[in-house]
């Protein structure tokens, strides 16, 4: 990386790419390691939906409620996942929505497609990803993670995994 | 082969006063029947009336098979129509929630109109039934209205407008919603804050059922609410524990305190747990609110409306809720094995807003398809679905059963009691063969 906060596209594109992965592998605690202390995991419930606590979402989550999540994942009696469901990001090349090298700050954008299987039963979902980057000390780290699904209206089945 | 159409003995026969044959849970004919009985018979919960503020704005959606529409009309009056054109039968209004154009109703393929009471106003060429038995016909009374009741904004309706009357129906059940509404201090709620949908692969009674299960949650969310307690209680955080810490804990109390909390139990499937107090008893205070409740009811009656903590009060078969976070959920049964769950929260109009915050956090932490909790429940729910699909014919509701409940199951039990269940299927089996006579066929 670069001096200060000047990241290349090529850099911010694998950070996506890498994440993505992360979760796909199950590295839990790396993928924990790329979100700044006030990060959150966001999946709004309607389109074009503001960041308000008066609203609520399929998920909105900061890094207690992740860490509660991650955890329990590997509880002995998270009953819903003795049979362990598995997941895979498909990922279309992000574009980098807004730089501001001066500050650090990033946004990618990336439409997706995600899967997740429990034996039998498979969930197919689509949407767009924005991932919302800073460097901190050098290396960019997650502040914001916002998952808009093209569905995110319709009834859904349990989402055991991270999108 | 029919097994239970036309024998309302053999339907009473899967009703022991402490066990329940699997079929209720299973059998396609008996969701059939469901639909067609009880959930016709019973006063369903259609929405709220601050869904549809205005002449002329409708909300659609489905009780039991059949497509309604809850609509405001030109007099300021909440009617419940069918969303069906009557000519042919076409979906009249599609959207979820929308507005009538011109104050009229329009069918989307032969362009006949309806006022916003159902009534015919335009048939286009219409003298081409001159000379017709139009005028006698079904189809010429319009959309023709369902008996529904708007009580303190919530509207209920019953589809066969046979059985019950509303108040006979819910009875002192009726006192949950009294207390949801007067947490305002201005005694209205507005719905707010976006509905969770979550696809429950599981029959609707299991869900139903559930909300008064007071032996599940130290067992089910070990995993999910027992990590968020022991993950707070070691990380030596200062300060008071966060919302959603102060919100998942309860769930992993002790059988004494689920036991203690006391559960109310009423005539035709209702019930409420948390009679003495309730997994919302302990939640922080919110000053400024407490203070505009004083302001409003004075000091003795603001105390008395924010002491009733209910846990979660069923309104059976299709609505319970939550009146001390001003939260419920909607069931829907899509089939046999299929419900959608939808969570509806509420604005408690002149309260701050962080109580509606707390009720979005809430459903989103509890209710949303990403709900560790809501995984814990499902995953349940789905394995009874699985096992039950596999054998065993009966299910045991023996819990604390008494004989005494032969003539009544009403009154208030330690919450770990399974009467609440017993009291359902009591309601199931009276209002599945309602109008059978012993012949079988509906009277």
């Amino acid at each position: 990386m670069t001096a200060g906060g000047v990241v290349g596209t090529a850099e911010l594109l694998d950070f996506v790419y890498h994440e993505a992965r992360l979760l796909d592998e199950k590295r839990f605690d790396e993928w924990y390691e790329l979100l700044t202390d006030d990060a959150r995991y966001w999946m709004p419930l309607t389109r074009g939906q503001p960041e308000s606590e008066t609203f609520t979402s399929l998920c909105y989550e900061d890094k207690l409620l992740l860490r509660v999540r991650i955890d329990r994942l590997r509880h002995p009696n998270a009953y819903s996942q003795q049979q362990p469901s598995f997941c895979q990001h498909v990922l279309q090349q992000p574009s980098v929505e807004t730089a501001d090298p001066q500050s650090g700050r990033y946004v990618t954008r990336a439409p997706f497609m995600y899967f997740e299987s429990q034996l039998d039963r498979q969930l197919i979902l689509g949407g767009v990803v924005y991932h919302h980057l800073m460097v901190m000390a050098g290396t960019l780290r997650m502040r914001m993670k916002k998952i808009e699904l093209v569905n995110c209206d319709a009834a859904l089945p349990s989402i055991q995994l991270l999108l | 082969m029919s097994r239970y159409r036309n024998d309302p003995r053999a339907i009473r026969a899967l009703v022991r006063p402490d066990e329940i044959h699997r079929d209720v849970y299973l059998d396609r004919e008996l969701f059939d029947l469901e639909m067609e009985q009880l959930w016709r018979h019973a006063w369903l919960y259609v929405g709220h009336d601050s869904q549809v503020p205005k002449p002329g704005d409708f909300y659609t959606t489905q009780l039991a098979r059949e497509l309604v529409i809850m609509i405001r009309g030109s007099d300021g009056v909440v009617r419940v129509l069918p969303n069906r054109c009557a000519h042919k039968g076409t979906r009249l209004a599609s959207a979820v929630h929308g507005k009538c154009l011109g104050g009229v109703l329009r069918c989307p393929y032969h362009g006949w109109t309806y006022r916003l009471d159902g009534k015919i106003r335009t048939i286009p060429l219409k003298d081409g039934y001159d000379g017709t038995a139009f005028q006698s016909s079904e189809a010429a009374q319009g959309l023709r209205e369902i008996p529904s009741v708007n009580y303190r904004g919530f509207v209920f309706a019953q589809l066969s407008g046979q059985g019950p009357g509303f108040e006979e129906y819910f009875g002192e059940s009726l006192t949950s919603i009294d207390n949801l509404v007067e947490r305002s201090p201005q005694g209205r709620l507005e719905v707010a804050g976006g509905v969770l949908r979550y696809l429950h692969d599981c029959n609707w009674k299991l869900f139903v059922e559930n909300l008064n299960d007071a032996m599940h949650p130290m067992v089910a969310h070990e995993s999910s609410a027992g990590t968020a307690k022991k993950l707070w209680d070691s990380s030596g955080a200062p300060g008071p524990a966060p919302m959603v810490i102060e919100q998942f804990v309860p769930f992993v109390n002790g059988y004494e305190f689920f036991e203690k909390m006391g559960v109310k139990v009423f005539a035709n499937g209702h019930s409420y747990t948390g009679v003495s107090f309730s997994i919302h008893s302990k939640y922080s205070e919110v000053g400024e609110y407490e203070r505009r409740m004083r302001e409003a009811y004075g000091a003795e009656r603001a105390q008395r409306i924010l002491g009733e903590v209910r846990h979660n009060t069923v309104y059976y078969p299709n609505l319970t809720i939550k009146g001390a976070i001003q939260a419920i959920r909607v069931a829907r049964p899509i089939a046999v094995d299929q419900t959608i769950i939808e969570s509806w929260t509420f604005r408690l109009v002149g309260a701050p807003e962080e109580l509606l915050a707390r009720t979005t956090t809430y459903s989103r932490l509890i209710n949303a398809p990403t709900s560790m909790v809501g995984h814990d429940d499902l995953h349940c729910y789905r394995s009874i679905q699985e096992g039950l699909t596999s054998g065993g014919d009966w299910v045991s509701l023996h819990r604390n059963y008494s004989a005494a409940e032969a003539d009544s199951v009403a009154g208030t039990y330690g919450a770990t009691n399974e009467v609440p269940m017993r009291g359902q299927f009591r309601a199931w089996a009276q209002f599945m063969t309602l109008g059978m006579n012993a012949g079988g066929s509906a009277a």
